[in-house]
């Protein structure tokens, strides 16, 4: 099994409360830097880790937070995107409910790191019920003196919220949470200038996922270097992969980087197999804007490489055989799946998402749901489906944020590795499943 | 339909807590509580935002009220018309829609005689179809308030109706609470 540094004590009864957590060495991060770490000394350790943002970029968290301007007189933001929306993942959900204070404790690091003052989660909406059980971990934390004026007599002073978002995947877009924590639309801004820059009411900000924060407790206790020790590659540490659909365990699972596909599909230490026996089909492997990749392409490189869970293996080929470790969310379907009536869940959820600022996103991904029910209703054309590849390229890096293209590759993937699919729908002039 | 409820303003312990979050941001910046205290106000308005309840909003955040009107407008949880006293929201995105979800929806429309968007005549249930909830491990999920039910069956549809129906459901509680 792989070193756990997210998921080691999420089954210990009580982990949310704080007796608990500090009973097994909880916020001892905490009292290691504020003692002996300067704040670029912390922001040096991440960037040795190699840590990569989990929330489905993988930008080197180090060297985002190397990016903030430290030279103004402007208070400094750290925010957490608790925002987890993207179709296929859950894993930020089981860390906010199980074990809140490591991602407390991680807030309190990254804030000390950056010269953050206030900080703010910013929890999606319909997590609710996770919000308060995030607040009332932090309430906890202020009473142990972990959080508020002069921590644990450091000097360092720290005050950190819960805001709900309500209801809107794009606010997953980091500049789209800050419109939103301002109280406006999740309307993504115009990059640059960066966050970093020009971030949280105006002041340069650093926003990071929730599960790329709740790994640095562990950074700071065992050194980045051991972390970066773990995984392969430029993929280190460990990853968070929730698993879903057509397999026998549905979970998360806390992965080394660098394990292959096949044993995370088959091995009963993770998903178990596909269900009933069936055979594999696809696999859609870091949240539905990723490509979908056919189970050979999946398991195996073009080149007949063994696929691995890493950002370089997963990637390997581009688009044209490749796909993303993304956000971790790893959809798999059986032999059973329809995939043109599973792109038109995903377009759907593309239309209903964008927020409408720019045209291409806004109008194409509701025309590809459209032809995309035609086409799955029975009623498309042979020239509906490269109707489908013209608009999704039209989306594709013509938009102010990445919704565009995460509404884009979902469809021209699927008809690149399964278009004989689409062409039956056509022929048969009916959905054939 | 339910009745119209329009709130004219919250009671002592309400402001208390909308004072509170006001206080989590800098000075001046106050309009970032609009969407903590929105959903106060949705869940004390019987689960919808009339007009009369953003303009109390806007007057409590001391902003105009056309900029609580263009983020009420933009956010899928939040609601411009009325709805019933217990809304349904079945997930359908990709995920969900592998493990079943499509027929648990039917079974809530065929058992409440209501198709999703639409309230039942005793203004008792709405259903609505929403976007991922992420908790895909545990597909087919529905949301009731701020509460989840995942691994739905129609089975545990059933179970869940038939205790609804008998408790009266409010889905519209304050959900800080």
């Amino acid at each position: 099994m792989a070193e756990q540094i997210l998921l080691k004590n999420i089954d210990v009864p009580g982990l949310a409360s704080f007796e608990v957590y500090r009973k097994l060495g909880g916020y001892s991060s905490v009292e290691k830097v504020l003692k002996d770490f300067t704040p670029d000394q912390v922001t040096s350790e991440v960037t040795k880790s190699g840590l990569r943002g989990r929330g489905g970029a993988g930008f080197p968290a180090g060297m985002k937070w190397g990016f903030i301007d430290k030279k103004t007189n402007n208070p400094r933001y750290f925010v957490c995107n608790f925002d987890e929306s993207e179709p296929g993942t859950f894993k930020d959900r089981h860390i906010g409910q199980l074990n809140p204070h490591q991602l407390i404790e991680g807030m309190i690091l990254g804030s000390y790191a950056l010269g953050a003052r206030n900080s703010y989660i910013y929890i999606r909406g319909e997590l609710f019920y996770v919000l308060r059980i995030v607040e009332k971990a932090i309430e906890e934390a202020y009473k142990n003196g972990f959080l508020g004026e002069n921590i644990k007599g450091s000097g360092y002073s720290l005050d950190l919220y819960c805001q709900p978002g309500a209801g809107a995947y794009i606010c997953g877009e980091e500049t789209a949470l800050l419109e939103s924590l301002e109280g406006k639309r999740g309307n993504p801004r115009i990059k640059p200038p960066f966050p970093a820059v020009v971030g949280l009411y105006g002041c340069p900000t650093v926003v990071n996922n929730v599960e790329t924060i709740a790994a640095l407790p562990w950074i700071i206790n065992n050194g980045g270097e051991a972390y970066a020790s773990i995984g392969i590659g430029n993929s280190k540490g460990t990853k968070l992969i929730s698993a879903c659909g057509h397999i026998n365990k549905p979970g998360i699972y806390e992965i080394e980087l660098g394990l292959p596909v096949e044993e995370f599909i088959y091995s009963d230490e993770y998903c178990g197999g596909i269900r009933y026996g069936h055979e594999l089909k696809a696999v859609v492997a870091g949240g539905s804007s990723v490509p979908i990749l056919p189970a050979s392409l999946i398991l195996k490189t073009a080149t007949g490489e063994p696929r691995l869970m890493s950002y370089e293996s997963l990637s390997e080929g581009g688009f044209v055989s490749g796909t993303m470790l993304g956000s971790g969310g790893f959809i798999v379907m059986d032999e059973t799946t329809c995939i043109v009536k599973n792109l038109l869940t995903f377009a759907k959820f593309y239309h209903h998402e964008s927020c409408g600022q720019c045209s291409p996103c806004r109008e194409g991904t509701g025309w590809m749901e459209k032809i995309l029910h035609r086409i799955e209703s029975g009623h498309g054309t042979m020239k509906d489906i490269d109707l489908l590849v013209d608009i999704s390229k039209h989306i594709e890096g013509n938009t102010i944020c990445p919704l565009g293209d995460a509404a884009a590759w979902p469809v021209a993937s699927a008809i690149r590795h399964f278009r004989e699919e689409f062409e039956d729908h056509v022929k048969l002039q009916k959905c054939p499943f | 339909m339910p009745e119209k409820l329009d709130i004219t303003e919250f009671n002592r312990e309400t402001l208390d807590l909308v004072n509170k979050i006001i206080k989590r941001y800098p000075e001046g910046r106050q309009k970032s509580a609009l969407l903590p205290v929105l959903h106060i106000a949705q869940a004390e308005n019987q689960g919808w935002l009339s007009s009369e309840t953003m303009e109390y909003v806007a007057s409590l955040l001391e902003i105009q009220p056309i900029e609580v009107f263009e983020v009420a407008s933009f956010y899928s949880m939040f609601n411009l018309q009325p709805v019933g006293n217990c809304v349904i929201e079945v997930c359908q995105t990709g995920p969900c829609m592998l493990k079943g979800s499509e027929e648990i929806l039917a079974h809530f429309e065929n058992r409440l005689g209501i198709k999703s968007g639409e309230t039942t005549t005793d203004g008792k249930f709405t259903i609505k179809t929403v976007e991922c909830l992420a908790a895909c491990g545990n597909a087919p999920v529905i949301q009731v308030g701020t509460e989840y039910h995942e691994n739905l069956t129609t089975q545990k549809a059933d179970d869940l109706l038939e205790k609804w129906q008998a408790e009266n459901k409010n889905s519209h509680t304050n959900p800080y609470l």
